[in-house]
Parts: C-alpha cells; sequence; structure tokens
C-alpha cells in the first residue's frame, strides 16, 4: 500500500525538477513553459494525494480549475511566443534579454 | 472729530488718486486744482483742530478707527492720536505742502510729467499725516515707510537721469538700514509690552525699564534703553543723521519743490517728531538720550563744515538742513523735546522758503545751479532776493527772527543739560552756530552780491520768476520772521504741549531756563548779549569778508589747505565708505559664501552629490537585473522560499 509520503515525494520530486529545468534552460523559452506546467502538475498531485488520504473531494475540483487554469494559460503563452519569435527571429533565452538594466 | 480727522488724512490721498490714476484724463490744470484743494481742505481743518485743541482747549483725541487684525491679543489697528502735538505737526505739515503744490505750478510748467508729480506730492502729504497722526506703532510704521517710498519715487522723478535713479536707490538703501532699526525697535517693544498702542507702551515705560535684556552673553542691557536706540536708529535714518546722513544730500537730484517739502521741511523732521511722541520712553533710558545727543552734536557741526566747501546751491542748503536737524536732535538728547519740536516747526518754514527760493534762482538761470556762475542777482530778483535775506537772517538765529527764539532757546537748553556728553554737544551747537552763519551767507553773498559770474546769454534772460513761484516764498516767509513771537512762551515755557511730551522733572532743563523767561521782549534782550549772536555775527563778518571784500582769499586759503580742503569735498569720505567699501566687502562676503556656501556645499556636496551617490547605487544594483527569465525566477523561487521559511520556522 502506498502511503501519503510516497505520493507527496514524487510530487515534490517534479517539482524540483521543474523548478531545475527552468534555472538550467538556456535555450529555448518552450521548455521553460513546460517546466511552468510540469510545476502546476505536481501541485495538483499534492492536491489529488491528500484529497483521496483525506476522502475530501475539495482538492480534486480544485485540481480542474488548475487544469483550465493551465489550459488557458499555455495557449496564451505559446500566442506570446509567436509573436515573439516573429519580431526577435529567435526564441533563444539567451538572446532575450532586453529588460537588462 | 473723527469724520474731521478722516477728511484731513484722505482728501490728499483722494487726490492724489485722481491726480495719479486719471491725471492725463482731467488734464494739467485739473490736476492741480484738485491737489491744491485737498491740501488746501487739510490745512484749512488741521488749522480748526489746532485751534480747537488750543485756544479752545478741547482735549486730545485717541480712538481707533478701524481694527485691521487681533492676532494672539495684539490688536493691529489704524488709530489717530491727536493732542496738540500732532496737531501742531499737521498744520505745519499741510501749510508748507500747500505753499510747495502752489510753487510746484511755476516750477514744473514745462515738465511732461506734471500730473504724475502733482499726484505723488499729495500722496506724501496722506503719509506724512498718517504718521504723524498715528496712535500706534504699525501706523507709524506704515506711515514712515509710505513716505520713504514717495521720497524715492520724488528723488528719481527725472528717472531718465542716471544719476537720480542712484540718488534715489541711495536714499532707498540707507533708509533700509535705518528702517531695520526701526522695526527691530518696534519689535522690542511689542515683545515686552504685547501693545503696539501708545497709551498701553507709554503705561508700561517704568516697567519696561527694569526689565534687562541679553544681547551678547553675559551683556545685560535695559530692554527701555535697546528699544529707544534701535527706534533712534530709524530716526538717524529718516532724519539723516550722522553716519545715516549720505543720503540727504544726493536727494538734491529730485526737483526742488519736493526738496523743500520732503527734504528739508516735513519727512526728515519725522524722527525728530517720532522722538518727541516717544518722549514717555526715551526719558526713562538716560543711555538713549546720550546716544540721541552724541550723535545730534556731531551731525550739528560736522555736516555744517560740508555746507561751506559745496558749490551746487541746493547742496549748501541740503547741508544746512543736515546740520539744522543736527540741532533739532541735539534738544531731543537734552529732554528738551519742546525746543527740539519749536525748532523743527520754525526751521520747517525757512528752510522751505531757503529751497523755493533757491529754485526760484534755479528756474532764473535756466536750470543752472553752481554758485560760482551766480553773483549780483540781487537787481534781477527783488522778491527772490529779500525772502532769501528774510530765510537767511532766520537760519543764523538775527534777533527777533523765528530761527532766533528757536535756536537760542535750544543752545540754552542744550548748555543746561547735565548728561553724559552734553559738554561736546554744547561746544558742537555752539561752534555750529558759527558755521552756520558762514556757509548761508557764504551762499547768498556769492549768489545774490557781487560780480556778475553770470554768462550774457542768460542775463539776457534773467527776470522775477512769475507769481506762483514768488507768492508762497512770501507766504513762508512772514512765519519765518513772526512765528516766534507768539510761540515761544507757550510752546518753551507755558504747558502748550500737555501730557503730549512728558519730562522727567529731574531732566527738565527747559524748565530751568523757564525760570528767567519774562516774554519774548526779555528773551530777546538776553538773546543780544550772549555768546550765540557774537558768533553768527563772526560768521557772517567772515562770510562778507572772503567773499565779497577779499574773493582772493578762499582760493588761496584752497591751495594751502589742499588735504583738507579734499577731506571736506569728499565729505569725510562716507560717500567712499557706502558706495566703494561696503558694496566691496559685501560683494565680497557674498562671493565667498557663494564659492564655499553655495557652489561647493549646496550644489557640490547636497545637490550633486546625493545625484552621484544614487547613481553610484544603482550601477552596483543595475547588474543584478540579467534581463534573462531564468534570473527572475529564480530569485521568485528564492524569495518564495525565503518567505516561506521565515513564515514555518521563524515566526
Amino acid at each position: 500500500m502506498l502511503t501519503l509520503a510516497n505520493y507527496l515525494s514524487v510530487s515534490a520530486v517534479l517539482f524540483s525538477v521543474s523548478v531545475a529545468g527552468i534555472f538550467l534552460n538556456r535555450k529555448n523559452v518552450i521548455l521553460l513553459l513546460m517546466c511552468i506546467e510540469l510545476m502546476l502538475l505536481s501541485v495538483n498531485f499534492n492536491f489529488i494525494a491528500f484529497s483521496r488520504f483525506l476522502g475530501n473531494t475539495d482538492g480534486q475540483i480544485f485540481v480542474f480549475f488548475i487544469l483550465t487554469v493551465a489550459a488557458a494559460e499555455a495557449a496564451i503563452g505559446l500566442a506570446i511566443l509567436v509573436v515573439l519569435f516573429r519580431s526577435k527571429r529567435t526564441i533563444n533565452v539567451e538572446d532575450l534579454d532586453v529588460m537588462k538594466g | 472729530m473723527e469724520s474731521i480727522y478722516l477728511t484731513i488724512v484722505l482728501t490728499p490721498l483722494a487726490a492724489a488718486i485722481l491726480a495719479g490714476f486719471f491725471g492725463r484724463l482731467i488734464g494739467r490744470s485739473w490736476s492741480h486744482r484738485l491737489t491744491i484743494s485737498g491740501v488746501g481742505v487739510a490745512f484749512a481743518l488741521s488749522v480748526y483742530v489746532l485751534k480747537g485743541l488750543w485756544l479752545d482747549g478741547n482735549p486730545a483725541y485717541n480712538g481707533s478707527v478701524y481694527t485691521w487684525m487681533v492676532s494672539g491679543g495684539v490688536h493691529l489697528e489704524v488709530g489717530f492720536l491727536v493732542d496738540r502735538l500732532t496737531a501742531l505737526m499737521m498744520t505745519v505739515v499741510t501749510f508748507v505742502s500747500l505753499m510747495v503744490h502752489i510753487y510746484t505750478i511755476g516750477y514744473m510748467k514745462d515738465d511732461p510729467g506734471y500730473q504724475r508729480f502733482f499726484s505723488y506730492i499729495s500722496l506724501f502729504t496722506f503719509a506724512m499725516l498718517m504718521l504723524v497722526m498715528a496712535n500706534n506703532f504699525l501706523q507709524l510704521f506704515f506711515g514712515w515707510e509710505a513716505v520713504g517710498v514717495v521720497s524715492y519715487l520724488l528723488i528719481g522723478f527725472w528717472y531718465t537721469r542716471p544719476t537720480a535713479i542712484f540718488a534715489n536707490m541711495k536714499a532707498f538703501l540707507v533708509n533700509r538700514v535705518g528702517d531695520f532699526g526701526f522695526l527691530l525697535g518696534i519689535a522690542t517693544i511689542l515683545m515686552y509690552t504685547g501693545s503696539l498702542d501708545y497709551a498701553e507702551v507709554f503705561g508700561m515705560a517704568g516697567q519696561l525699564q527694569r526689565e534687562t535684556i541679553e544681547i551678547f552673553d553675559g551683556r545685560v542691557w535695559s530692554a527701555l534703553s535697546v528699544a529707544c536706540i534701535l527706534l533712534f536708529v530709524g530716526a538717524m535714518g529718516k532724519s539723516a543723521q550722522m553716519p545715516l546722513h549720505v543720503w540727504l544730500p544726493d536727494s538734491m537730484e529730485g526737483p526742488t519743490p519736493i526738496s523743500a517739502l520732503i527734504h528739508a521741511a516735513t519727512m526728515v523732521t519725522a524722527g525728530v517728531f517720532m522722538v518727541a511722541r516717544m518722549s514717555p520712553l526715551f526719558e526713562y533710558s538716560e543711555a538713549a538720550l546720550s546716544f540721541v545727543l552724541v550723535i545730534g552734536a556731531t551731525t550739528a557741526l560736522f555736516t555744517g563744515f560740508l555746507g561751506v566747501v559745496q558749490t551746487d546751491i541746493k547742496r549748501v542748503v541740503a547741508y544746512s538742513t543736515l546740520s539744522q536737524l543736527g540741532y533739532m536732535t541735539c534738544a531731543l538728547g537734552a529732554s528738551a523735546y519742546a525746543a527740539g519740536i519749536f525748532h523743527l516747526g520754525t526751521h520747517a518754514f525757512f528752510k522751505a522758503l531757503l529751497f523755493l527760493a533757491a529754485g526760484s534762482v534755479i528756474i532764473a538761470l535756466h536750470h543752472e545751479q553752481d554758485i560760482r556762475r551766480m553773483g549780483g542777482l540781487r537787481k534781477y530778483l527783488p522778491i527772490t532776493y529779500w525772502t532769501s535775506l528774510v530765510g537767511s537772517l532766520a537760519l543764523i538765529g538775527f534777533p527777533g527772527s523765528a530761527g532766533f527764539f528757536s535756536k537760542d532757546a535750544l543752545i540754552e537748553a542744550v548748555g543746561h543739560a547735565s548728561r553724559a556728553g552734553s559738554g561736546y554737544a554744547y561746544f558742537c551747537v555752539l561752534t555750529g552756530v558759527f558755521v552756520t552763519a558762514l556757509y548761508s551767507f557764504r551762499m547768498f553773498f556769492l549768489v545774490f552780491h557781487g560780480k556778475e559770474r553770470t554768462d550774457e546769454h542768460t542775463r539776457e534772460h534773467l527776470h522775477e520768476s512769475p507769481w506762483v513761484v514768488t507768492l508762497p516764498l512770501v507766504m513762508l516767509a512772514i512765519p519765518s520772521v513772526i512765528i516766534g513771537w507768539p510761540m515761544i512762551g507757550p510752546m518753551l515755557f507755558g504747558d502748550f504741549f500737555g501730557d503730549a511730551i512728558f519730562v522727567l522733572p529731574a531732566n527738565d532743563v527747559l524748565a530751568a531756563i523757564g525760570t528767567d523767561y519774562h516774554g519774548p521782549l526779555g528773551f530777546l534782550l538776553h538773546g543780544l548779549m550772549s555768546p550765540v549772536l557774537l558768533l553768527a555775527a563772526a560768521g557772517v563778518v567772515v562770510a562778507w569778508y572772503l567773499y565779497l571784500r577779499r574773493p582772493d582769499i578762499p582760493a588761496a586759503i584752497r591751495n594751502r589747505f589742499a588735504a583738507l580742503h579734499g577731506f571736506l569735498m569728499s565729505k569725510y569720505h562716507f560717500d567712499t565708505l557706502v558706495e566703494k567699501w561696503i558694496p566691496r566687502g559685501s560683494t565680497g562676503l557674498g562671493n565667498l559664501l557663494w564659492r564655499i556656501g553655495d557652489v561647493t556645499l549646496i550644489d557640490g556636496a547636497a545637490v550633486n552629490g546625493s545625484a552621484r551617490v544614487v547613481g553610484w547605487v544603482a550601477s552596483v544594483v543595475r547588474q543584478i537585473q540579467t534581463g534573462y527569465l531564468y534570473t527572475y525566477a529564480f530569485a521568485m523561487i528564492i524569495g518564495l522560499a525565503t518567505l516561506i521559511f521565515w513564515v514555518l520556522y521563524l515566526r
């Protein structure tokens, strides 16, 4: 029988992987978006796990909300990315430093 | 009564406004008609008020007309204090002003600024009346500044002349120095008494005397002395006492009627009037009175010397004015306030007369003012000649003239005084008599007698001035002769002033002289045997000998004592001091402060320094802002982690 700790560990690993992905990735903005999605998924995983072990469905409802928002966010993010590519001709993270002080 | 006082003050103001703002509309003749009738009304009512107070024995009026504001228990009001002192001043001021108004019609006939001039002198009359009729320090100060402003406007009346602009600026700046002292004096009084009203302040004089004030560490002064000396500093500016006298000779750049009205008869006497009005305060301060005495005596003698070397007809009279103001101040310092005011009154007549006569000469000679290019004018200008003679005789104190009574009494009062500096003062005023006679008759002889040094062209056009010019001369000559006879008894030895002037019994020099007083005739006979008359006669004789009999001697003396002559011509270097050294010193100080304070400290350290610090901090902090997404994300994560750590474990 899997315990709550197992679930939470998986979730933590997923989250850490996605954070590491944000830092280490120097190439591609799409990868950044994917890492963010992954973070959200790890959070969802937590919700599901708690919902299951506490016998409360509130967590699962939250997950649906998060999935919806994540889908919308991904759509907007990709759209921005397309526009960015059109004007900059690149999606390389290293080249996107217009905010540099 | 209140409405009468208001009418006296406001009629000249209304006339000034009409002539000033609508002068072009109403034209020249209506301008002078309006202003003359305005001042005429003021004069008639002043005489009525004086008659009421003096002959009918009406009580003095003291009341406020309008409350401007009340702040913390201090009432700022417009009010009138009309007692005999005020009424006398009002009458003298409005009379001389009226004469000058009439005279101006002739003197300014061809001037494009005709209406403006009438507006100014009417405005001056208003301001001067406000000054003398005030019943509180605020209104006194208002009048004080207002006459200063009008004086400024009138000295610079011919504003296209650089010398006039220079002179009016100088007059204004020198007066600022005095007014600063005056304002501090008023502030001192307000600080210690909490009131600006004369009656209240005078009531607290004794208490004020006991208050002490510590200006520098460890030096304790009586608050009353400090206040009085500060007030007198104001009087030194306005009444042109040394060393603040430098503006008065230069003010002769203005038109002659102004020199007569403002810079001889009325405005410059404001300081004398003020001290007399403040007699309940000054009486309690021996130190302040000694100060007044010494300053007055110094001015009386040393400006007289300067009159001897001047060659500009108006400047001779100007230095004579300075000297006479010194006499009045001296009388105040000797506690003989009544004598000072008496001399003020008689001086107003004969000095205005002398100025207007000088103006008449100037008109006749087409604006020639150098007495070296005059001479022998007697037969061309008979009325001017005789009135000038009357004025000069009154000035030197010829027995029986107005100047004799006032000056003789004044000198005797100074001789009786026994406070610190009175010996010096007595010496100064006695010597001053000789000097006065010398410079007056030097001018008189050089202008009216002797060889005709005018050029041919001018002599062809020489003729007596029109009646508007000569009428005021005659009208002023009459009081210059007779006013002493009826006035000396009540004013000096009687109780004419009543409560208006307060003298401590111990200081009352006039009462001491008064014990020997048996009518004006007795005074006259007594005066005939005094050294004063001898000195005056000696002055006239010396002037006659030097400038008519042997005109070569003055030149010889001038060459022999070139250094002394140069020293006198440069007016004891006071002008050099105020025009060169003080400006140079203050520009130097200003430069120093500008370099160190402004450029280095404020601009360098405070303004640019803080900007530079901000720039440096920003350049360091900017390194963090890389522009890469992952840096920001990392910062967010770290921040979040810190926050969570803090919330969970440290709280």
